[in-house]
């Protein structure tokens, strides 16, 4: 069965991964199998910006070997950017096996608020399905509910939830058809 | 359909270019990127952009130089100037020039998206601002429609329309067939406020009592053997709008009497019905017959006449206004010529003297026709006189009987001529009815060809 895989770039809470996990499993039906070892962020930092490039991480995941078909989603703690951006949620390649998130600016901690575990796992799993949804070539929907809206500020992640809208969830579930009958 | 505003991106900076292609790929737009100002003003050429982000340093021509190029181009393009901190006072410039706005690398996300978001809009609106532009230029070019010429008779026709236009004034048209009563009465409705709502025309001539009834007032269902569905009629169609009676002149005494009913109290019942309908109309109205004659014979009511007779407009036909003859012609050719694909373009003078010898007894309609009829049997660019579907022989000389049956006795029998006889199809050359062609020959005692 297809397989997403799960990659931490530097260290990452269990109960974060275990969360991630289960939306995955739960919205896009897929198994999780989560890398041995965790990535290196460091060649990604950038001094100037003190951030780390996203599309390097990215660059290097899509290097890994994994089975045809399988995505590869990066988690990190790190704050992630691209040059244009001043920071990114998260990045995906359309239609291709890698994506990854920040946690960083999913902590309300980063806002100057006290920390809430619960609402932390829910954006953690609600981004982690919004950039897998942009490796099976959807892009950002319309509809505020739905987790491929775009979300610019994290306030935004807990407008939606880790659901497709029922058009998203229509086109998701024609592609995974695609990938099971090709498999 | 994708209704997202298409983006160019143009920089030099490769990273720059991929990462906002994904960007807005991710948010559903049409995109695609450039490398420098001369690839993006090739990609300009080859196709429609909505909005471009232009970065401001680039080697060779700046984003500055571009955007002028851009805005000779297609003004209504949307620029956003992409800059770092040290180049803001050239943004503050690139704005003064025509720039929609301007972004300091690196971009927030959100305030990208409210950009973006701003600029479609603006772009939306601009769009619909020249759509809407053009319809009114539209509608201002065709205030008169199809009415051509230049002749003193005409320009009074059209003084005419433009007075009694912004009203609601009731209006008849008076004037020989074919002078084009129908195109005045759409040029009035055109420049009434009421030109937003139909024009219906409700054609008089030929219908028997019965039927022209049923188009008039609509009938319910049931009303009648055969009325199986409820029907709107003329009336309650026009409401809000104007109705136009053609050929008034020839409905009967009863009619009569519903119609100044309706026109005095604005509101009907359908045929069968029992619920008055109130409707809001204009009246405009047209006879090729005098009425005035009518009145007297008492095959018009006087009271009716006076309804609509408030404001008249009388056509003249095409031999008075004969200096019109070479524009109508060449209105006529061009309109043809483009409806056909064909190429003809300009009237030979020795077909415009013919033109001008006839005397177009089947006034302006006819002259289309014939005007229709050259252009089809001409394949080159120049009409000639033998294109023109006019009788043989020497057309009547002035001193020659012009009234106006006598015009139609000839005319009709050089149809009739060079149909070979055939009714039908000199009915259809002539544009009446069949009955109304045999009723003429009998009436002129005009010889069929075997």
């Amino acid at each position: 069965m297809a397989t997403v895989h799960l990659v931490c770039f530097g260290a990452v809470g269990a109960e974060t991964i275990r969360a991630i996990s289960q939306g995955i499993t739960t919205y896009i039906g897929w198994n999780t199998r989560v890398h041995p070892e965790s990535m290196d962020l460091d060649p990604a930092f950038d001094s100037e910006r003190n951030q780390y490039n996203s599309t390097d991480l990215l660059s290097r995941l899509d290097h890994l070997s994994v089975s045809p078909g399988d995505r590869i989603l990066g988690i990190t703690e790190a704050d992630l950017f691209i040059p244009i951006l001043t920071f990114v949620f998260g990045e995906a390649l359309l239609n291709r096996p890698p994506a990854i998130i920040s946690l960083h600016r999913l902590h309300l901690s980063f806002y100057g608020l006290p920390e809430d575990p619960e609402l932390l796992l829910h954006r953690a799993q609600t981004e982690a399905v919004h950039e897998l949804g942009h490796t099976f070539g959807l892009i950002h929907c319309a509809e505020y509910a739905c987790v491929m809206s775009a979300s610019r500020v994290a306030d935004e992640i807990d407008l939606k939830g880790p659901g497709f809208c029922t058009e998203c969830a229509d086109l998701l579930s024609r592609t995974l058809q695609h990938f099971k009958t090709r498999n | 359909m994708n209704s997202k505003p298409r983006i160019l991106i143009v920089d030099d900076e490769q990273v720059v270019r991929e990462s906002l292609y994904e960007w807005f790929t991710e948010d559903g737009y049409p995109v695609d990127t450039a490398a420098d100002g001369k690839q993006a003003l090739n990609m300009l050429q080859e196709s429609a952009w909505d909005i471009l982000l232009i970065d401001i340093k680039m080697p060779g021509m700046d984003g500055m130089e571009l955007q002028q190029k851009i805005k000779q181009i297609d003004p209504s393009i949307v620029i956003i100037i992409m800059t770092a901190y040290a180049s803001v006072d050239t943004a503050v410039q690139a704005l003064k020039e025509g720039a929609f706005d301007y972004v300091t690398k690196p971009f927030d996300p959100d305030d990208l998206e409210n950009l973006i978001n701003n600029a479609a809009e603006r772009q939306h609106l601009a769009r619909e601002n020249r759509r809407l532009k053009q319809t009114i230029e539209s509608i201002s070019k065709s205030e008169m429609g199809e009415i051509v010429g230049e002749s003193e008779g005409i320009q009074k026709v059209k003084d005419l329309i433009r007075t009694v236009g912004p009203t609601d004034t009731s209006v008849l048209i008076s004037g020989e067939s074919g002078t084009g009563k129908e195109l005045v009465a759409k040029a009035i409705h055109q420049q009434s406020p009421r030109r937003h709502m139909p024009l219906v025309t409700a054609h008089c001539a030929g219908l028997p009592e019965g039927l022209i009834e049923s188009e008039l007032f609509g009938h319910e269902k049931g009303a009648f053997t055969g009325a199986e569905y409820r029907r709107k009629g003329k009336f309650e169609l026009a409401d809000g709008g104007t109705i136009f009676f053609d050929e008034i002149g020839d409905i009967s005494l009863k009619t009569q009497i519903d119609l100044l009913r309706i026109l005095q109290e604005k509101n009907f019942t359908r045929i069968g019905g029992n619920r008055p309908i109130e409707i809001d109309f204009r009246v405009i109205a047209a006879t090729n017959r005098d009425l005035e004659v009518a009145v007297q014979k008492d095959k018009f009511r006087l009271d009716l006449y006076y309804r609509i007779n408030v404001f008249c407009i009388h056509l003249p036909p095409l031999r008075e206004r004969a200096t019109d003859i070479p524009l109508l012609a060449q209105f006529f050719l061009e309109k043809a010529a483009k409806e056909m694909g064909k190429q003809a373009s300009r009237i030979s003078q020795a077909a415009m003297d013919r033109l001008y010898s006839y005397p177009w007894p089947g006034n302006v309609r006819e002259l289309q026709n014939a005007m229709e009829r050259a252009v089809v049997v001409e394949n080159g660019e120049e009409i000639k006189p033998e294109d023109l579907p006019l009788p043989e022989g020497a057309p009547p000389e002035k001193g020659d009987d012009l009234s106006l049956a006598e015009q139609e006795k000839h005319h009709i029998q050089a149809v009739l001529d060079r149909m070979e006889g055939n009714v039908s199809r000199a009915a259809k050359a002539l544009q009446i009815d069949r009955v109304t062609l045999y009723n003429k020959i009998r009436k002129y005692d005009l010889k069929r060809p075997e």
